[in-house]
C-alpha cells in the first residue's frame, strides 16, 4: 500500500464523507481450530473469548509476562471450535512464534497470511458500495464475520471510525475484487490517510502507541482486558494496575492553535518547559485542521485541559490534553 | 510539469530567480506535486547567514517534513509572510505567490552553476 494514491487530504475526506478502500493485504491472517481452541486463546489473549458466539468478533490484545503489548488484533469466532485472527503486518512472525512457543492442548494454529489478500472499504457510503459491487451480500452486524460460499470473508469492522467492512479473498482474486469495489465508487486510500483517520479516533498503532514496555491499562485499553487476572498471560500485572492505577497514561493531545504538524518522537513538555516524554503518534488532523497527537504522560497530568508544549525543531507550540477521541461522527 | 525557462534549479527541487544580487527561492511544481497538501511552512529568520546547501526552511505536508536548502551562500533578507499564513500557496502558485525566502547572494556567479531548465527537466523525467 502506498502512502497516498492522490493526496492524504482528499483520501481522508473520501472516507469521512463517502467511501474509501485500503489494501490491507499486508496484515496477517491466522486460523485456530480444535476442541481446545477457545481455552487456549483465552489464555493467550486479554478479552473473553468464551463470550463470542460463532459469527462474532472483538478487539483483543496479546501480552507478554510483564503485561506489555506484543500485538493488538481482531479475533473472530467462525464456529464452535474455530477462530480467525487478523494481526498486524509487522508482527506476523513474532505473533506466530509467541503462539507456537505457548502451544495449547487440542488447538491447531495456521498462518495463512501469504494466501489471503485483504481490503477495507470504509465510510458512510461503504454499504452502498457493497450493494453495488456484491448485490447478493448482506453484511453482518458490527464486529461480525461472514464467510461466503465462494471462499471469501466479510468482517464488519475497520480502523477509521466510520462504518464499513474488511474483505478477505484468495490472493489471486485481489485485483479483480479491488476493481469491483473501486468501480462501485470506493476511492483508493493509502497508509497516510489510514494514519490520519485512525489517529482522529485515537485508535492505537502497535509499534507507535503500543509497545512491550507498556500495558493496556497504561494505553487506555483496560476495557479489552475482561477476565480474571490468572486467566491469561500478563493478566496479573493488568489486574494490579487496574486496582492501583497506572503511573502513566496514553493521552490525546491537541494543539490549541495552528502550528507545525506534530509527529511521532517530537518532545512533549509541560507548561514550564520540562520535558515529559515524546509523542508516540502525531499528525495534522485533516478534519479538525489542528495538530493532534498521543503521548504517555504521568498519570497526574493525564487530565483534559492540562497545558503542554510540543517541541518541533526547537520551536514550541502550545497544546493541551483533551478527551478521546479527537473526532466523533456527526 | 511546469519548469519555467527563466529560472535556475537545484537537484533538491528548489528554484531560484536572480535579480541583481537578490535570489528568490521556492520549490518547483514537481516538488509541490510530490509533497501534495502543503500545510506548514517554516521560513528562515531574516538576517541569518547561510551556506550553499544549508537546510534553510521547512515545508511540511501531511505526510512529511522536507528541508529546503540554500541554493547558494548568502544572507536571508526576506521571508514570505503569505506562505506562513496560507501554506497552500506553495501548491497553487509555486513559482509566484508560493516563494519562500530571498537571499542576498554572496557570489552571484554561483547561481549560473545551478541546473538550467533543460537539465532540471532531464533530472525529473
Amino acid at each position: 500500500m502506498p502512502v497516498q494514491y492522490t493526496s492524504i487530504m482528499e483520501e481522508h475526506e473520501a472516507v469521512r464523507t463517502g467511501a474509501g478502500i485500503f489494501d490491507i493485504s499486508h496484515m496477517g491472517q491466522f486460523f485456530v481450530d480444535g476442541p481446545g481452541a477457545c481455552d487456549w486463546l483465552n489464555h493467550m489473549l486479554t478479552n473473553d473469548v468464551s463470550a463470542l458466539q460463532p459469527g462474532q468478533g472483538h478487539y483483543t490484545l496479546m501480552l507478554n509476562e510483564t503485561g506489555g503489548v506484543i500485538d493488538d488484533l481482531i479475533l473472530y469466532r467462525t464456529g464452535p471450535e474455530s477462530f480467525f485472527l487478523v494481526v498486524n503486518a509487522a508482527k506476523i512472525e513474532e505473533d506466530h512464534a509467541w503462539l507456537t512457543s505457548h502451544a495449547g492442548q487440542d488447538a491447531r494454529l495456521r498462518d495463512e497470511s501469504d494466501a489471503w489478500a485483504g481490503m477495507a472499504v470504509q465510510g458512510p457510503r461503504a454499504t452502498e458500495i457493497l450493494a453495488q459491487a456484491c448485490p447478493e451480500m448482506e453484511l453482518p452486524p458490527r464486529n461480525g464475520i461472514i464467510a461466503t460460499a465462494d471462499g471469501c470473508i466479510f468482517c464488519r469492522t475497520g480502523y477509521t471510525g466510520e462504518d464499513g467492512f474488511e474483505f478477505f479473498c484468495p490472493a489471486d482474486e485481489a485485483e479483480a475484487r479491488w476493481k469491483n469495489f473501486t468501480s462501485a465508487g470506493a476511492v483508493p486510500c493509502g497508509l497516510g490517510a489510514r494514519d490520519t483517520l485512525r489517529l482522529e479516533m485515537c485508535f492505537p498503532l502497535n509499534g507507535n502507541d503500543l509497545s512491550p514496555e507498556r500495558t493496556p491499562v497504561e494505553s487506555g485499553l483496560g476495557f479489552f482486558c475482561k477476565k480474571d487476572s490468572g486467566a491469561y498471560i500478563g493478566g496479573d500485572v493488568v489486574a494490579r494496575q487496574k486496582a492501583e492505577g497506572p503511573t502513566a497514561r496514553l493521552c490525546a493531545i491537541r494543539y490549541t492553535g495552528s502550528g507545525a504538524p506534530p509527529r511521532a518522537h517530537y518532545p512533549v513538555l509541560d507548561a514550564d518547559g520540562n520535558e515529559l516524554g515524546e509523542l508516540t503518534s502525531g499528525v495534522l488532523s485533516p478534519t479538525l485542521r489542528r495538530g493532534i497527537a498521543m503521548a504517555y504522560l504521568p498519570a497526574t497530568l493525564a487530565k483534559p485541559g492540562t497545558p503542554l508544549l510540543i517541541d518541533v525543531r526547537g520551536r514550541q507550540f502550545p497544546a493541551e490534553v483533551v478527551k478521546k477521541p479527537f473526532y466523533k461522527r456527526a | 510539469m511546469n519548469v519555467p525557462d527563466d529560472l535556475r534549479y537545484c537537484s533538491s527541487h528548489e528554484w531560484v530567480r536572480l535579480e541583481g544580487d537578490i535570489a528568490t527561492v521556492g520549490i518547483t511544481d514537481h516538488a509541490q506535486a510530490e509533497l501534495t497538501d502543503v500545510v506548514f511552512v517554516e521560513p528562515p529568520a531574516v538576517g541569518r547567514a547561510v551556506d550553499f546547501e544549508d537546510p534553510t526552511a521547512v515545508v511540511e505536508s501531511v505526510k512529511a517534513a522536507s528541508d529546503i536548502y540554500a541554493p547558494c551562500s548568502g544572507e536571508v533578507v526576506e521571508a514570505n509572510p503569505e506562505v506562513e499564513s496560507d501554506p497552500s500557496l506553495v501548491n497553487t502558485d509555486p513559482y509566484g505567490k508560493g516563494w519562500i525566502f530571498k537571499l542576498k547572494v554572496a557570489n552571484p556567479e554561483d547561481i549560473g552553476k545551478l541546473m538550467d531548465p533543460d537539465a532540471y527537466r532531464a533530472h525529473i523525467s
